[in-house]
């Protein structure tokens, strides 16, 4: 936790620096942004109705992409919602992100560190290839080490074997 | 920090009787034991000095070492006969040989102020004759244990002709909170899981620890930066320091070569993962491997000159040696099931490894070349062997199923007998053995 406070304050460091970013100010112009409905007037910034806050981009945009046992390939829904990262994080630039991969239990602990890896830079790729400029991208694997579900059956691990983009920095006000 | 003072002088005494003819006490490990050799430990005799309990304490420890490896079985002291009440009487034979001892370790302890000396010796009751030389050993009180640990050592040695492993210490990663929530921290103990120390705190992530040939240092992996990066830590001072790495990689999964100097490990770029390797001083850095596998936990042969380690190259996780200094590697594992976490036995003979097939884990050996593949163990989840400094101990870590599953520390045989758990005050895993102390 106190790591990734860091990292935060660091990297919104880099935000301030980039806020004259136009590309922020054009707000959410996505057709599929589900909060465009008409009642802009209602967002509080910040909160997840804010389609420029990290809590829209977790909660309507979808932070993370699954994967199969032993996979790293994308699916077509991981595709999809990769695509609506890369669509949000070229609307906010002023954001980087860190791109955390992880593994099921079911994997030796550092074979999951390497399978982790693949999956965060599958992610990484795909964003990259959408045009999300690289430099705002880093990745880290967690293998097996930071699971979200405990249970030891398909239902938990297929939650668990995951990349997750991660939003560091932003504006603060 | 913890730096114990510890002088063991091991000085021979005169043999205690008629010259011991060689003896029929023996017990062959590799010939599979099916009955324990039944074995008295009476309390060492206070003598001199504030002797106190240590006896009492002393043949304990030496009873727990004994009987621990299955090999020995403890005739209760409410069994005996005769009592070892003078260190220098002559030893009543037939009494022993009545409650069936084959083998008695009888001694002596003194106690002045923070130093304590032990002698003993061992009999072989059935041949009426020492086996081998009486020894005395003196140290700090402190380090009682460490004296009870080399005494049971002298003891396994001398009937099953192999070196001990009880006088040694054992790195792990020691675990608390739930599965979704785990607190890491990396401890050192005695191999039978007395003594703990903390080397760090649990704020980062820290994963695989593993000793120097020496047990000097450490090298482990921590996300103290976030990212996943190799430490060397000092055992005796505790200091640590990161290893030199390239920004956007991860590394993780290192392991000293026997000389100590070189270090190599996994390093990530992208999706691939390779194996490289350093000079831990200079930090000098060389590619070992280059397909676009992921490949990873590499473990050096005792004389250092090949390395065994995991790959995906064939499509799944198996098993390949290679030269110390890259170039072709070998498949050795060609069983059904997935291969990993290799760790080449101290000996040379065998590699232990984790093998996963049909959802079910398992703590394995094979000869180097891959033939003659045992299996030890069977659980949900065992992985990460480790050796014992004499090569016929693994210990590794077993995660039991489910949400409230939990990982603790199991050590096995190399015949596949005599599984149980190490005492750890927490949770456990990723045990490296460190050597044989001096």
């Amino acid at each position: 936790m106190k790591l990734r406070t860091s990292m935060l304050m660091l990297c919104a460091a880099l935000g301030v620096a980039a806020c004259t970013n136009p590309a922020r100010l054009g707000g959410a112009g996505a057709g599929n942004d589900p909060f465009a409905n008409g009642a802009t007037g209602g967002v509080v910034p910040g909160s997840a109705s804010d389609p420029a806050s990290p809590a829209y981009f977790q909660q309507a945009v979808g932070d993370r992409v699954l994967f199969a046992v032993d996979q790293s390939t994308l699916t077509p829904e991981g595709r999809a919602t990769l695509d609506g990262q890369a669509v949000w994080l070229l609307q906010n630039a002023d954001f980087t992100a860190v791109i955390e991969g992880h593994a099921d239990e079911q994997g030796t602990r550092e074979y999951n560190l390497a399978l982790g890896a693949r999956r965060a830079d599958a992610a990484r790729a795909y964003l990259v290839s959408q045009g999300v400029q690289p430099g705002r991208l880093q990745v880290v694997s967690y293998g097996k080490e930071r699971p979200i579900e405990v249970c030891s059956e398909e239902a938990c691990y297929a939650k668990n074997r995951r990349a997750v983009t991660v939003l560091a920095g932003g504006l603060t006000g | 920090m913890m730096v114990r003072v510890l002088f063991l002088i091991a000085m021979c005494l005169a043999p205690a009787w008629a010259a011991a003819q060689s003896g029929p006490l023996r017990i062959e490990i590799t010939e599979g034991v099916i009955e324990p050799l039944p074995v008295a430990i009476p309390d060492l005799v206070p003598e001199g000095g504030a002797a106190g309990d240590w006896g009492q304490r002393i043949a304990r420890v030496v009873a727990e070492d004994l009987t621990g490896t299955g090999l020995f079985r403890e005739i209760p002291s409410s069994a005996f006969i005769s009592q070892v009440s003078d260190f220098a009487a002559p030893v009543q034979y037939a009494d022993w040989k009545a409650i069936n001892a084959q083998a008695l370790v009888a001694g002596a302890v003194s106690v002045n102020g923070n130093q304590i000396s032990v002698k003993f010796r061992l009999y072989d009751v059935f041949s009426g004759a020492e086996l081998g030389d009486g020894l005395q050993l003196a140290g700090t009180t402190d380090a009682w244990r460490r004296i009870a640990h080399k005494m049971a050592d002298v003891v396994y040695s001398r009937i099953t002709g192999e070196t001990g492993y009880f006088d040694s210490r054992v790195v792990f990663v020691s675990e608390t909170g739930p599965k979704d929530d785990r607190r890491k921290r990396l401890a050192i103990m005695d191999y039978d899981g007395a003594n703990i120390q903390y080397l760090t705190g649990s704020e980062a992530i820290v994963l695989a620890p593993r000793f120097s040939s020496t047990g000097d240092r450490v090298l482990y992996t921590s996300y103290e930066t976030g990212f996943p990066r190799i430490y060397v830590l000092d055992v005796g001072s505790v200091q640590r320091r990161v290893l030199e790495s390239q920004p956007g990689t991860m590394s993780f999964a290192p392991r000293f070569a026997p000389n100590g100097q070189t270090v190599v490990y996994s390093l990530t770029q992208g999706a691939n993962t390779d194996i490289w390797s350093m000079d831990v001083n200079s930090g000098q850095s060389q590619r070992l491997t280059s397909t676009p596998a992921i490949e990873t936990a590499p473990s050096f042969s005792p004389d250092g000159t090949q390395i065994v380690f995991e790959s995906d190259r064939s499509g799944t996780q198996q098993l390949y040696v290679m030269p110390s200094g890259g170039g072709e590697a070998r498949r050795i594992s060609f069983g059904e099931g997935r291969y990993g976490t290799p760790v080449w036995s101290p000996r040379g003979d065998l590699i232990a490894f984790t093998k996963q097939s049909k959802g079910r884990f398992h703590i394995g050996v094979m000869r180097t070349d891959g033939s003659e593949e045992r299996l030890l163990t069977a659980s949900f989840l065992d992985e990460g062997p480790t050796w014992a400094p004499n090569g016929r101990v693994i210990m590794f870590s077993r995660e039991t199923q489910g949400a409230a599953g939990r990982s603790t520390l199991y050590s096995v045989d190399i015949t596949g007998r005599n599984l149980r758990p190490v005492r750890t005050p927490d949770g456990g895993s990723d045990p490296s053995w460190g050597p044989l102390q001096n």
